[in-house]
């Protein structure tokens, strides 16, 4: 039904975007670094400037899937399926680990906030957490919301945690980390643009029309970065 | 759009603290936090509460370490529990965020426990030493207990802050440090008193035997109060 009102009417529920895209908004993000901490032990993120390649990367690869996957769960693509393609598009266990773990999470705070049958049936379907990202698009289509809206908060999260992560790692001026992702918005705009075209496609298509983006490094630095027996985040 | 169903869905709320019950409709187990500023005893206080009350009780630990999984692998290592019934929680460098402002990890790792050990009598979780305004929400803990120590001086009661005037039990711990530090007990107590009113207070020394039974009393009274409500 969302899909149905697409295009009649642009952001019906605008406020509701911001209350999902909040980096307050209850689910667990806070504990993750969407990669940052690997990538700054590595020595590949040291400050402003390094974080924004990381996550103009990470944006264009895991962003983009994820924000796809949203995109196509609020279009009303089938979640078992679109489950089963991030499963497919996430070759690192560990991340396919913090995914599903995330996603339980937030099918926990989705459940109290916006409660809707379609994630009462995923979460049936997974009790073990479905992906993060095919959670969203139906906690998105809940509250009212639009693929694109829902692209829009996947695409703005793959890099808004990794910015406020590092704020904390190197204590980087926290001015600088949000004027990152001020300078990314234009590229998040338009990776949302793209996913909610792959998403449309997807419903016709299948799951097979999705993207499938991918960042070998983050899931290199993610399948070490689980064994550390000392960290700051869990991912 | 599926805004349509304002009755809410009592049973999906999952069952965050308010509830009293599990999926099954069987009672959960109560839900102790700790908290208290780094190194005042926290652990030492979960160490010794599980091994005066596991010989009559069903229990769980979920630990928030700030960087590492000492605390679960210290109470690993002694053996107050079975490795089974302790969880580590990571928070990201936020301990106070894991236990107030986003309780989803740590809401887990409780569900987690009584569906893999339960069914559970009591759950501690003890937060990662923070500062003296960290508290837990009402929606993860059933009861909370705060963990001072005499070490820093007898100051920290008169100077308040949310976890020393509204835990449910303040405990003062090392006591018998008290001499060397020069903290005066009697002034705490006075302290602690202006700030909290009647709720209670509990001086302890975890190195003298049994030193825990102010803190093993408290927790079977609100054990009581837990199960005199029926479900
Ligand atoms: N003298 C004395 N030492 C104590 C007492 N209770 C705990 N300790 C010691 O104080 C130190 C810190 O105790 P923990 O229980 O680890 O403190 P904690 O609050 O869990 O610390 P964090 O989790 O790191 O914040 C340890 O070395 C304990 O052995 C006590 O009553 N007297
Ligand atoms: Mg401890």
């Amino acid at each position: 039904m969302t899909a149905a009102t697409h295009g009649e009417r642009r952001h019906p529920a605008r406020a509701a975007l911001l209350v999902l895209a909040d980096g307050r908004f209850p689910a667990g993000g806070h504990a993750h670094s969407g990669g940052a901490e690997a990538a700054v032990k590595a020595g590949r993120i040291t400050g402003a400037a390094d974080l924004e390649e990381f996550c103009r990367g990470r944006l264009a690869t895991t962003g983009l899937v994820a924000a796809a996957l949203a995109a196509a769960a609020a279009a009303g693509v089938d979640p078992r399926a679109l489950d089963d393609a991030a499963d497919a598009r996430t070759p690192s266990p560990a991340l396919r680990a913090t995914s599903r773990r995330l996603g339980r999470q937030l099918t926990r705070a989705a459940r109290a906030v916006w409660p809707s049958p379609a994630l009462e049936e995923l979460a049936a379907s997974r009790p073990r957490g479905a992906h993060h990202s095919v959670v969203l698009g139906l906690t998105a289509a809940a509250a009212g919301l639009d693929p694109l809206d829902a692209a829009h908060a996947a695409a703005h999260e793959s890099v808004s945690g990794p910015a406020t992560a590092v704020v904390r790692l190197l204590s980087l001026d926290p001015f600088h980390a949000t004027a990152v992702l001020a300078r990314l918005a234009p590229q998040t705009d338009r990776v949302a643009r793209r996913a909610e075209e792959h998403a449309l496609a997807a419903r016709t298509g299948g799951t097979s029309a999705l993207p499938a983006a991918s960042a070998p490094l983050l899931d290199l630095f993610a399948e070490d970065h689980a064994a550390w027996p000392v960290r700051l985040f869990a991912s | 759009m599926h805004l349509d169903h304002a009755e809410g869905f009592p049973q999906r709320h999952t069952y965050s603290a308010p509830l009293r019950t599990r999926p099954d409709g069987r009672r959960r187990a109560l839900r102790i936090g700790l908290g208290g500023p780094v190194g005042s005893g926290k652990t030492a206080t979960v160490a010794a509460l599980c091994r005066a009350l596991r010989g009559e009780l069903s229990i769980a630990v979920v630990t928030n370490d700030i960087y590492t999984r000492e605390d679960a692998e210290f109470l690993l290592r002694n053996a107050v529990l079975p490795a089974e019934r302790i969880t580590a929680v990571e928070t990201g460098a936020c301990p106070h965020t894991a236990i107030r402002d986003d309780i989803s990890a740590n809401l887990e790792a409780v569900e987690d426990l009584e569906e893999a050990v339960g069914p559970l009598d009591l759950v501690l979780v003890e937060s990662g030493g923070d500062n003296l305004t960290a508290t837990f929400s009402k929606g993860l803990v059933d009861a909370q207990v705060f963990v001072i120590d005499v070490a820093g001086g007898d100051k920290v009661p008169r100077k308040g802050g949310p976890g020393v005037s509204t835990a449910d039990l303040l405990v003062v711990n090392k006591t018998d440090l008290a001499p060397m530090v020069g903290a005066d007990l009697g002034v705490m107590a006075r302290d602690a008193a202006a700030q909290r009113g009647t709720l209670p207070v509990a001086f302890t020394s975890l190195t003298a035997p049994d030193g825990i039974a102010p803190v093993t009393a408290w927790v079977r009274e609100q054990l009581a109060a837990w199960t005199a409500v029926p479900v």
